[in-house]
Formats: structure tokens, C-alpha cells, sequence
């Protein structure tokens, strides 16, 4: 039966390895996945190793624990003189102090703009050049000596390639001070890694950067090392005691760690959401193998029958559709595997192309990936032909004798539209569950919502055979008008089979449902998005970074004013903040120029409140209000990352648009701010000029940020489009994932048409016989194709609108808009009429070149 | 032969043992008005290592008689065993274990699988049975339909005898009880034809390899040792060794009734 099995399959090559492909695409994603984020999680894993390598123990600020939404608050620096202290300790071999930042150190790219990091870290180190310190650098010289006096400074080597600078090169980076010139002394890399992605480093000397960034007589970090044979802990045992109470030691090994699983947590994050697209693709690929398995089972009838007359059980029926099934599912798995090998080189690309890079080194192929690559793939492909294998054993011998024997339905058959509706109720009420039942954990509510779109899916398919006549109606009416007789004949032959149009139109229905939702719901945000901003914002101007989310420095926000035309500049400070053991964002507002570009809706309260805000007082969003239970009238206490706490008296509550809101949890004004918060930082800066936005009134703005790089001028109506932009990069990153899915479908249509013009071969040839030309058979083998095609959108666009429309409705605390973009919808039709036409191309051709005589005499 | 003959030959089969024995045997398709009897109780024996042939005009049954002999098909009422096994109920398990020892196929479209070749389409009953392979055996097998030099060959490369030559040696190799023919030269030119009715003649006087056959072919017939008629769901007539010519005035008549 092996035999058979395998005998079969090497007959039928091609049809075998159109088959493997639908499976050989969704491995090589899930492969290509694990690899990009196990090199990732490697390259940040080097990173942070080799920066405690030389480490034994390290005495740093110990900040308050606040974590929000993805961001943990910077700790607090030391004072200098620790450095010493801790040096002079009888264990302690070496200790040196450094400085180190996140965000504020921009380096100017060879544009003459800051470098725009999308969010990654833009890394200011100060640290001592000396021999004797190097034990603690976790940075390796490529070129070139480290930065010694001011004025000097060492970069990446990642942006030293990008902007083409070099040592002896001057250029400028701005700080907390405002831009300065600087000369490259040296280029560096953190280890190995070659790359870091889009973050860039700059590393100075001590002083400058405590200068620079606002540390004088302090450090970020002391670095020690013990004596020979010392261990940290005894190492902290002996430093504990001499710290204040705002500092904390712990061993080398300890912060590296910490460092690792945060990274965890977003290379997680990604693997999952890469994963599932190659789930997505896998799940239409079991459509593909599905189908195309019950044709070419349906059309071996009579060599099943004849099986059986010489004596094969069912059992061994079973076995020769199985192994052919497991063969293909291995074999592809395997090419899979390495396919995703390739393609997780591919995808590192697409990201640095949508300036999402991210760091890497060697390329990590972890005896897990191959394991569960060729698993997964083959068991998606054995259970996928599972069902056409048992309806093999349904053959009866009597098959043998009879011509034209057809199989019968399956017993089941007359059910199908009732189980049909009962997996759609299922999947509907596992959707509804997931998304709205109050308190679940994410990873219940994410493997809910997969559970009933597959249903959903499954029963749509399985209901999909009743639609197809109607359907096929409607959108053969091209195909009948402008195709002639072989348009006519294509709309017919769609109807032949529904069962088995229906499943190929299932497998394109699932990607053109999927790109839907993306689009409508993307839609619906994009819309929400600009009426939240719209709603909120006054002003003319808007400044931000120039990633448009990250803080940017006060004083850059202070700069503006020195523009003749900045009629009125309010800065919003914003930083990280805890109430009680709820973490926020604590904004600083002016009361002076707030009002007038930013509006209040207000639920407890007026626009007074805010005029006469004063240190001591704060006014909270409604929504973070309801949640904690504050009240107005409370005195609430906020905590900062350094410790010091503010205590402020509530004295009015504001509605929040759910969407976007601009402003944190809590607001204060900016000098209560700036007193309890170091290095104070604006979320925004908004100015209202007197004439309105013009073109002039920009560029006097931009001149009078001009040492502030980072700083970025946009009006309203330019902010609000940028942002559009930004979620538009997101979506075609989405629908690039997506057209994975949609590419495994087009070969299972490819397939079924090759099978379908194979099974009709005499018809074909009767009708070439009759004076059809090989151009109106090729039309009519498109045509179907296009149908086919067209059907598979007719589901999938409904569908995707459908499940817009729960998740908007799922969403509703966040006020998300339903908006659909029509445009895109049609777009949508028109890229399955082009697969329709790709998936028609060989078969069509096969059509054409069939030898008349031998056709009609086909058997 | 005169019917003195053939009823000799009848008192004869009972003491020689009927391979396959049917009785009553009735079978009706659909229901109510639109049922159909295609046989109206049909009983016959037949007599081991004999060719007994089954014939008739369009519609007379005889298609019908053969799959519910052979156990593709259930009679609607009556009998049916195959040495001395009554198969008319047996479940799909017994009747697989059936297939593989006592019944052998040839069938018109000769229905080899095209990816094995000559020689493994032959074993493959074997095969399914599993158990060791007699090589001396199938080897002599395949030397008898006269396949030895092309028995490495796929069916496509083989010409519609030959198929059948690979058919009718798949039939013999597990040295069944009886082998069924359906309509074995239905599908090949005269010449051809005849060459596989000496094969399976042959077969008949030097192996004892009982027969049952329905054909069209008057030809096939001609080798018969015995030839039932069928006319209407029943069996009208009866002839044992017969020519040709006397086969075709039989149907003649036969038909007429």
C-alpha cells in the first residue's frame, strides 16, 4: 500500500507539487519567524551580556516601580562621589561611573535632521576613555580612540554606514542642551552585533556628558569589580551598607537578566504576531490539501473499486491515501523549513525597508524551529486529508465495473447545511465570548477570537456550496456578456460542482476576508484617530519629536517662544507616574496658554479650574477617575521615578476622548511638574499663531528650534495627516503578511483547474471537435477561473465587513469608528479578478493544446 | 447439446461439488412504481473447474446476475454461496477476506492501476493478503499469459491484450475458487479477442481454474463448457459445449421470447 501510495504521487508530479506548496509557504513562515526572532532575542541577549561581562556588581538609583502600557520609568542617578566610596572599599578592585540615557541624545544625520529612530532607543553613554575602565565598556572601537575631551564623541557603526560619516568627520547631536558640534574620534559596535536596528549610540567622555545631559556630579551607574576571588554577593554585602537609601546594588548578572526579559517580552510579542499570519497561511493551505485530495480521490473511484475486488480492506485504502498525504506533508514541511530559512532573511529586509529594522547577528536555527516546523506542517497535512482518505474506504467495489461511476454523497451530505449553520452559531458565540466577557487574560480572549474566526471560516465554507449557484449568477454576468459561448460555458461549468467550487472559491475567500477586516477597521481608527485630535486640539501648531510619539526636551518646547510669530506656545510635559498602585501618564499643563489650544470637555468642572490651577492642585480624566475612584475634592499622591511624591487636591474631572487621548491621567501644572520631575520632557508643544498656519509662519517656527533637531513643527492638519501615514506603513506591512495567504490560495486554484480540465478532457475534446478554438477554450478556462475567483470575494468581503464590524463593536470603550473604505473594497475585487486570471494561465493552456483525436478517444 | 445432455450434466454437477450456488435469487431497484426487476429468481450451480458462460440481450440481467454472484451486490431475496459459503449477508470484512482467496476479477477496461507495472499489478492481490510469495508460482504465472519479457512495463506502455494478459494473470495468481469475467474482449479487436479466450480456455483445461463469464461475443461463448441465457430476469435457456452458429440461433430465439 505504500507502495501504491507513493507510486501515485510520483505520478502525478506536478499536481503533487502544486499540492505541497500551499503547505510550503506556511511552514517557511512559521520557520523563517522563529528564526528572525531567535536571532533577535540572540542579538539583544549579546548585547546585554557582553555590557555586564566585565561587571561584577552594579550601584545604581533606585527609582520607583512604574510601568505603563509597555514603558518602565527611568531610574534615578546617583551622586559622583559614590564612585570614589565605592572604590575605596577593601574588596572593590575597580568602580567607575557612567552615564547613560534612552532618549534624549539625537544624533543630526547627514540631512542636516535629527536621526528618526521610530522609537528605539537613541542612546547617549558617558564613560571614562581610560585603559583601566575598559573592563566595564561593553562597546568594542572599530575604528578609531574614544572620545577623551569635549567635543569628542564615538558612534555606531550602524548609523556610520547609513549617513556615511567618519572618524574625523564633525557633526552634531543635540541633548537635553540644545545641538552642538562635535568630532568623531572613533566608531564603535556593542560586541558582535552588527547591527542595532534603528537605534543609534554616541558615547562621550564623563564630564561632557554629564553636561550634556543634565548629570553634573552625578552618574547613572557605577560599574565595580571585585578583588580575585571575590563573589558578588559578598561584594554587595560589603557596599550595601554605605549607600544612601535612594540607591540600590545588585550583581551584574541580575541587571542582565532584567534587561533580557523585558526584551523578551517584545521579541514575544512579534513572534506571535508573525505566527499567526504563518497560521493564517497554513489554515488555507489545509483548505488547499483538502481539496485538492477529495478531487483527485473522487476521480481514482474506479482504482479504489478495482483495490478492493483483488482484496484490499478499507483499512488499506485508508493507508495508500494517507501515505500519500503524510509524503507530501513531509517533504514539504522540509521545504518549507528551509524556505523559511531564506525567508527570515527576506523579512529582515522588508522591515529595514519599512524603517523597522531590528537588531541581528548570526542567524539562529534552534533545534526547536525544525522540530515544530516539520510537525506542525506535517499534521496540518495529514488531518487535512484525513476526511478525502475516509471517503475513499467508502468506495464500493462495484465501482470497478460500472463507467462514470460517481461517489456517493457521504452519509453525512444531507446534514451539512445544518452542521454548517451550527459551527457558524459556535463560532458566533465563541467570538461574542471572547470579544465581550469582561475579565479575561489576553491569551484566553486572543485563542477565543482565533477559535471563532476559524469556525466561522469553516462553517462559511461548508455552507458555501449553496451559494455558489446564486452567486456564479451574478458574477458570471461578465463572463456571459463579454466572453461569448466560452463565457457562457465557464458560468456553467462553475455550477457543475458546487461542492467543489465552493471549496477552492473557501480557500481565497479566507485571505480577501482577512485584508477586508485589516482595511475596515484600520479605516475606522484612521477616522477616530482625526476626530479625536480634531476634537481636542485648538492650535495652529503642533511640535513633537521627530517620531511624533516620543517626549522631546523642555527646553526645545521654551525655544519656540523666541519665534516672533509664537502668539501663544503651551508645552504639555509628560512623564511616567503612579497613583496609589495604578501607573499613568502625569502631564504638565500651563494654565496661562493651555485653554487656548486645547479643549476640556469637562464632567466635573469648567475651563476656570484650569485658569486657576494652582501648584498643589490637579485635575484628573474622568475615565482614570472612575477607575481608581477618585473623586474631585481628594488629595491624591503621585509618585515620580525618583521617589519624591507630589500631593495634589482634585479639583476637577474631564472626559477623556477613549481613542487618543493626548493628555495623561493625571494633569499638573508645568512648575509642579518640573519640581518632582528630573529632566522634565514635552509630550507636545502647541502654538497658536496669530494669522493662522502659512508657510512663512513655518519656517519662522523651525528657525527658532533650529538647535533643538529633534524638535518637529507640523500644522494641525499636517500632524493629523502624518499620523494617517503612519498607520498606513503599519497596513501594508499587514497586507504584505497577508498576501501569503492569498498566494497559497491561488495555487490550490491553479490545482483544481489543472484537475478539472484533466477530468473533462473528452468533453473538451468533443467541444474542440465541434469547432471551439483553442483561443475561446483558453477564455473559457479563464473565465472559470474568474468566477471562481469572484465568488471566493463575494464571501470574503461580507465576511471581513462582518467581522469589522464585532471587533468595532468589541472596541466600543475606545470609541473606534466603522468606516468602510469603499475604494479599497473594490480594489479588493479586482485583485482576486487578477488571481482568477494568474491561477488560469496553465491550465488554460493545457486546454488549448489537448490533441483532439486523443481526447475524444480518452477513457 | 440435446437437453438429455445437458440434464446429464446437471445430476453431474451436484456430485462434482457447485463452486458457486444461487437460489431464488431476486433483485429489485427503487421502490414502488418505479421499481425495476432485474432478476425474478434466478438458481444455477456452477460446476468446478468448468467455464460457464452467461448470456443475453440488453437488459435481460445478466450484468446484474454476475456482481451478485461474485458478491459486489446484495440480492434483494434468495441465496447465493460461493463453496459452500453463503455470502448474500457477510459483512464487508469477510467478504474483503473473500475477494482475496476465492474471487478473481477480469474486468472489461482491463482496471490496472497505471502507476505499478505489469508484474506488480499481478502481485498485488498477493501483496494485500500479505504472507509469503510463491516466485516459482506467479513467475510461472506470468510465463503462461506470455508477459515474462514485459513484465517490467507500466500499462501504458502495454498494448490492450497484453493488458488483459495482466489482468486475467492478476485473476489467477492467488489460485482462486472462481474467477468472474465481465465482458473480457469487450474492449479489444477480434484477433486479440481471440488469443484471450484460448488464454483463459487454457487456463480452464490446465489449472482447473473455474470460470464465469458474461459476454456479448458469441466467440466467447464457443469455449464455454456450459451457457446460460437470460431473458427478463430469469434464465430461459440452457446449452452446453456449443458453436458459434448454434449460440447466435439461441439468442435468436431467445430474444423473441
Amino acid at each position: 500500500m505504500i507502495r501504491v501510495g507513493l507510486r501515485g504521487l510520483l505520478g502525478r508530479k506536478l499536481r503533487a507539487i502544486l499540492t505541497a506548496f500551499a503547505i510550503i509557504l506556511g511552514v517557511a513562515m512559521m520557520s523563517g519567524t522563529y528564526v528572525l526572532t531567535d536571532t533577535i532575542d540572540k542579538a539583544f541577549s549579546t548585547i546585554f551580556d557582553e555590557s555586564y561581562a566585565g561587571t561584577d556588581v552594579v550601584v545604581s538609583g533606585k527609582g520607583a516601580d512604574i510601568d505603563f502600557q509597555g514603558t518602565s520609568a527611568t531610574a534615578p542617578p546617583v551622586d559622583e562621589s559614590l564612585v570614589d566610596e565605592v572604590g575605596s572599599l577593601p574588596n572593590v578592585e575597580a568602580a567607575s561611573g557612567s552615564v547613560s540615557d534612552e532618549t534624549n541624545t539625537k544624533i543630526i544625520g547627514s540631512d542636516g535632521k535629527a536621526i528618526n529612530t521610530q522609537g528605539a532607543p537613541s542612546l547617549g553613554f558617558g564613560i571614562d576613555p581610560s585603559p583601566e575602565a575598559q573592563r566595564f565598556n561593553p562597546l568594542n572601537l572599530v575604528e578609531g580612540t574614544w572620545a577623551d575631551a569635549d567635543g569628542e564623541v564615538v558612534i555606531d557603526a550602524g548609523t556610520a554606514d547609513r549617513e556615511g560619516y567618519e572618524v574625523g568627520d564633525k557633526i552634531e547631536i543635540a541633548t537635553i542642551q540644545p545641538k552642538q558640534e562635535f568630532e568623531i574620534t572613533g566608531i564603535a559596535k556593542f560586541g558582535d552585533v552588527d547591527s542595532l536596528g534603528t537605534a543609534t549610540f554616541a558615547i562621550f567622555d564623563l564630564p561632557t556628558a554629564q553636561k550634556l545631559l543634565d548629570r553634573e556630579g552625578q552618574v547613572d551607574s557605577i560599574s565595580v569589580a571585585g578583588a580575585e576571588g571575590t563573589t558578588p554577593e559578598q561584594l554587595i554585602d560589603e557596599i550595601q551598607p554605605i549607600l544612601p537609601a535612594d540607591a540600590q546594588v545588585r550583581s551584574g548578572a541580575v541587571e542582565a537578566q532584567e534587561d533580557k526579559d523585558e526584551i523578551s517580552e517584545f521579541t514575544s510579542f512579534i513572534e506571535y504576531f508573525l505566527l499567526a499570519f504563518a497560521g493564517i497561511a497554513l489554515f488555507v493551505g489545509a483548505f488547499v490539501i483538502f481539496n485538492t485530495l477529495s478531487i483527485t480521490v473522487a476521480q481514482r473511484t474506479r482504482e479504489f473499486a478495482t483495490m478492493r475486488t483483488v482484496g484490499a480492506s478499507r483499512r488499506q485504502i485508508l493507508w495508500s491515501v494517507i501515505v500519500e498525504a503524510l509524503a507530501i506533508g513531509i517533504i514539504a514541511s522540509v521545504i518549507g523549513l528551509f524556505v523559511g530559512f531564506g525567508l527570515a532573511l527576506g523579512l529582515n529586509e522588508l522591515f529595514k525597508a519599512l524603517d523597522l529594522e531590528l537588531p541581528t547577528a548570526n542567524m539562529v536555527y534552534a533545534t526547536r524551529t525544525i522540530v515544530v516546523s516539520l510537525l506542525v506542517g506535517t499534521i496540518i497535512t495529514l488531518v487535512a486529508g484525513l476526511f478525502p482518505a475516509i471517503r475513499a474506504t467508502r468506495v464500493p467495489p462495484i465501482a470497478a465495473v460500472r463507467e462514470g461511476y460517481t461517489l456517493p454523497k457521504s452519509r453525512l451530505s444531507p446534514f451539512v447545511p445544518y452542521i454548517a449553520v451550527a459551527v457558524i452559531g459556535l463560532s458566533l458565540s465563541l467570538l461574542g465570548y471572547s470579544m465581550f466577557k469582561d475579565d479575561l487574560d489576553t491569551a484566553s480572549r486572543l485563542l477565543s477570537i482565533a477559535g471563532g474566526v476559524i469556525l466561522l471560516f469553516i462553517g462559511v465554507a461548508m455552507i458555501s456550496s449553496r451559494l455558489v449557484r446564486p452567486l456564479a449568477a451574478i458574477v458570471g454576468l461578465p463572463a456571459k456578456a463579454i466572453g461569448g459561448a466560452a463565457g457562457k460555458l465557464a458560468r456553467g461549468n462553475s455550477v457543475r460542482n458546487p461542492g467543489r467550487t465552493a471549496s477552492t472559491a473557501a480557500a481565497l475567500m479566507i485571505g480577501i476576508a482577512l485584508v477586508t477586516f485589516v482595511a475596515v477597521l484600520a479605516n475606522g481608527m484612521k477616522a477616530s484617530n482625526r476626530e479625536a485630535i480634531e476634537d481636542q486640539v485648538a492650535a495652529d501648531y503642533v511640535v513633537t519629536a521627530q517620531d511624533g510619539f516620543t517626549p522631546f526636551v523642555a527646553a526645545a518646547g521654551d525655544a519656540v517662544e523666541g519665534s516672533p510669530d509664537a502668539e501663544v506656545v503651551a508645552n504639555v510635559r509628560a512623564d511616567l507616574g503612579k497613583v496609589g498602585d495604578a501607573s499613568t501618564y502625569v502631564t504638565g499643563i500651563d494654565p496661562q496658554t493651555i485653554l487656548q489650544t486645547y479643549n476640556f470637555d469637562w464632567k466635573e468642572g469648567d475651563d476656570s479650574v484650569v485658569q486657576n490651577l494652582t501648584n498643589d492642585q490637579a485635575i484628573v480624566d474622568s475615565k482614570f477617575a472612575e477607575d481608581h475612584d477618585i473623586a474631585v475634592g481628594d488629595t491624591i499622591s503621585v509618585l515620580t521615578p525618583s521617589g519624591e511624591t507630589l500631593e495634589q487636591q482634585v479639583v476637577g474631572l474631564y472626559e477623556p476622548p477613549p481613542f487618543y487621548p493626548l493628555l495623561g491621567g493625571v494633569s499638573v501644572t508645568t512648575e509642579a511638574f518640573d519640581s518632582a520631575y528630573d529632566r522634565p520632557r514635552n509630550q507636545f508643544t502647541f502654538v497658536n499663531v496669530p494669522d493662522g498656519a502659512s508657510d512663512a509662519t513655518t519656517e519662522s517656527l523651525e528657525a527658532a528650534v533650529a538647535e533643538f533637531p529633534d524638535a518637529k513643527i507640523q500644522t494641525r492638519a499636517d500632524w493629523i495627516t502624518q499620523q494617517d501615514e503612519d498607520f498606513n506603513q503599519f497596513l501594508i506591512m499587514l497586507y504584505v503578511l497577508l498576501a501569503l495567504s492569498v498566494i497559497v490560495s491561488i495555487f490550490g486554484m491553479v490545482n483544481t483547474l489543472v484537475l478539472s480540465v484533466y477530468e473533462r478532457t473528452r468533453e473538451l475534446g468533443m467541444l474542440r471537435a465541434v469547432g471551439m478554438t483553442k483561443r475561446q477554450a483558453r477564455r473559457m478556462v479563464r473565465h472559470e477561473s474568474v468566477i471562481t475567483a469572484l465568488i471566493g470575494a463575494a464571501l470574503g468581503l461580507p465576511l471581513g465587513i462582518f467581522l469589522a464590524a464585532l471587533v468595532t463593536r468589541a472596541l466600543q470603550e475606545f470609541d473606534v469608528r466603522f468606516s468602510i473604505p469603499w475604494g479599497q473594497l473594490v480594489v479588493f475585487a479586482i485583485i482576486a479578478v487578477i488571481v482568477g486570471i494568474l491561477a488560469a494561465i496553465m491550465p488554460a493552456r493545457r486546454a488549448a493544446k489537448l490533441n483532439v483525436l486523443r481526447a475524444l478517444q480518452y477513457e | 447439446m440435446t437437453a438429455m445432455e445437458t440434464e446429464h450434466t446437471q445430476s453431474e454437477q451436484s456430485t462434482n461439488g457447485a463452486v458457486v450456488t444461487a437460489h431464488d435469487v431476486v433483485r429489485v431497484y427503487g421502490e414502488g412504481d418505479t421499481a425495476v426487476r432485474a432478476l425474478c429468481g434466478v438458481s444455477l450451480d456452477v460446476e468446478r473447474a468448468k467455464l460457464t458462460a452467461v448470456m443475453g440481450p440488453s437488459g435481460s440481467g445478466k450484468s446484474t446476475l454476475m456482481h451478485i454472484l461474485a458478491g459486489l451486490d446484495r440480492p434483494t431475496e434468495g441465496d447465493v454461496a460461493i463453496d459452500g459459503t453463503p455470502i448474500a449477508k457477510l459483512g464487508d470484512t469477510e467478504l474483503t477476506k473473500l475477494r482475496r482467496q476465492h474471487i478473481g476479477f477480469v474486468f472489461q477496461f482491463f482496471n490496472l492501476l497505471p502507476m505499478l507495472t505489469a508484474e506488480e499489478n499481478i502481485l498485488l492481490p498477493l501483496e494485500l493478503a500479505g504472507g509469503k510469495i510463491d516466485k516459482a508460482w506467479t513467475d510461472s504465472v506470468i510465463e503462461r499469459v506470455g508477459l515474462t519479457d514485459r513484465k517490467k512495463h507500466r500499462p501504458s506502455e502495454l498494448s490492450g491484450g497484453q493488458q488483459q494478459r495482466v489482468a486475467i494473470a492478476r485473476a489467477l495468481v492467488s489460485k482462486p475458487t472462481v474467477v468472474f469475467a465481465d465482458e473480457p474482449t469487450g474492449n479489444l479487436d477480434s484477433t486479440t479477442s481471440h488469443e484471450i479466450l484460448d488464454l483463459l480456455r487454457e487456463s480452464v483445461d490446465t489449472l482447473g481454474q473455474t470460470f464465469v463469464m458474461v459476454s456479448h461475443d458469441p466467440n466467447a461463448t464457443a469455449i464455454s463448457d456450459r451457457t446460460l441465457f437470460l431473458a427478463d430476469g430469469l434464465i430461459v435457456r440452457e446449452l452446453g459445449r456449443a458453436t458459434a452458429h448454434e449460440v447466435l440461433s439461441t439468442m435468436e430465439e431467445v430474444s423473441k421470447l
